[in-house]
């Protein structure tokens, strides 16, 4: 058995307003050094496979074809064995 | 009697559906027939709706679920074979999820979900979705006063897709006072074949007076004439 952590975020290119409020946010409560803030979804994933590369092919496909719309969000992930099998 | 046949596909978590079946079977009188997500075809309806909602709650991202439901394989077949499509709200982000509009629909810029009365820019009148916009009788002539209801109407593409967008003619209402922060004031787009409309504002939430504006019935009225 395989676990997924997936990261989908808004492309860099792209204004993220949410961050950027939850930024103003931030520094009202005095932390100056906080410069950026973007904000994303987490999503996991149990695959049921004993192949490390095929968990990492099926939870790339998973990205592209639904968790991540590529017209506007980048996505990364890490697969990782876990008990199960 | 019109040869338009008109499907409103209905997913769960849709609320325009009613609206746009009210407009096209009561005040324009035309054929009109519900389509649940879960059927596999659209049967002889030859122009779909795709109306606005939050389908599936929005999980996700808006639209990106209902894309999946079973009834869209057969719009986006019906939309290649030239079929004509219509989404609204909601459904112009189902329509840029499933593929058949290029670009995608963002949180609005102000972070606020806007309800209000928005005039248009008929951009380009000579699409089977404009074609009855002569003024006479609108709001304010050569424009249309629609209503918009959203969250995530911020349209954003590339600077490659903007510019084909352009060139071909396929930016079709432009805001007069941006509400969302769309790329280049965009509020409703085409596809390059003309067949395929996706636009934020709810024409059919203003198709007759009582409602403060009849200028989205002309778009039908557009459709219905196309189709004769």
């Amino acid at each position: 058995m395989y676990s997924a952590k997936i990261k989908v975020t808004l492309r860099k290119s792209i204004l993220d307003p949410q961050g950027k409020a939850v930024e103003h946010s931030i520094q009202s409560l005095g932390f100056n050094n906080i410069l950026d803030t973007r904000i994303g979804k987490y999503v996991e994933l149990k695959i049921d496979t004993k192949s490390d590369e095929e968990a990492r092919l099926v939870t790339d496909e998973v990205c592209r074809k639904l968790l991540a719309n590529q017209v506007m969000e980048d996505y990364e992930f890490e697969v990782v064995s876990v008990n199960g099998n | 009697m019109s040869k338009a046949k008109f499907g409103v596909v209905v997913f769960p978590g849709s609320n325009c559906d009613h609206d746009a079946y009210n407009t096209l079977k009561h005040i324009l009188n035309q054929d009109t027939e519900f389509l649940w997500h879960k059927e596999s075809s659209i049967g002889d309806r030859n122009v779909i709706i795709v109306p606005g909602g939050f389908s599936y709650g929005d999980y996700l991202r808006c639209g990106a679920i209902a894309r999946f439901s079973p009834i869209m394989k057969d719009v986006v077949k019906h939309a290649s074979n030239g079929g004509v499509v219509i989404g609204i709200c909601n459904g112009f982000q189902i329509l840029c999820e499933s593929g058949l509009l290029p670009g995608a629909l963002l949180r609005n810029a102000s972070l606020k979900f806007v309800c209000k009365n928005v005039t248009l820019n008929i951009v380009n009148k000579n699409t089977i979705f404009t074609s009855s916009y002569n003024g006479n009788g609108n709001v304010k002539p050569g424009k249309m006063v629609v209503p918009v209801a959203h969250g995530d109407g911020n349209y954003i593409c590339d600077e490659d897709t903007l510019k084909s967008l352009n060139d071909n003619g396929q930016v079709v209402f432009r805001y007069e006072n941006n509400p969302n922060g769309a790329i280049d004031n965009i509020a409703g787009i085409m596809n390059k074949t003309g067949n395929v409309l996706g636009m934020m504002p709810h024409p059919e939430r203003a198709s007759e007076g009582i409602v403060g504006s009849s200028d989205g019935r002309y778009l039908f009225e557009s459709v219905i004439n196309s189709i004769n």
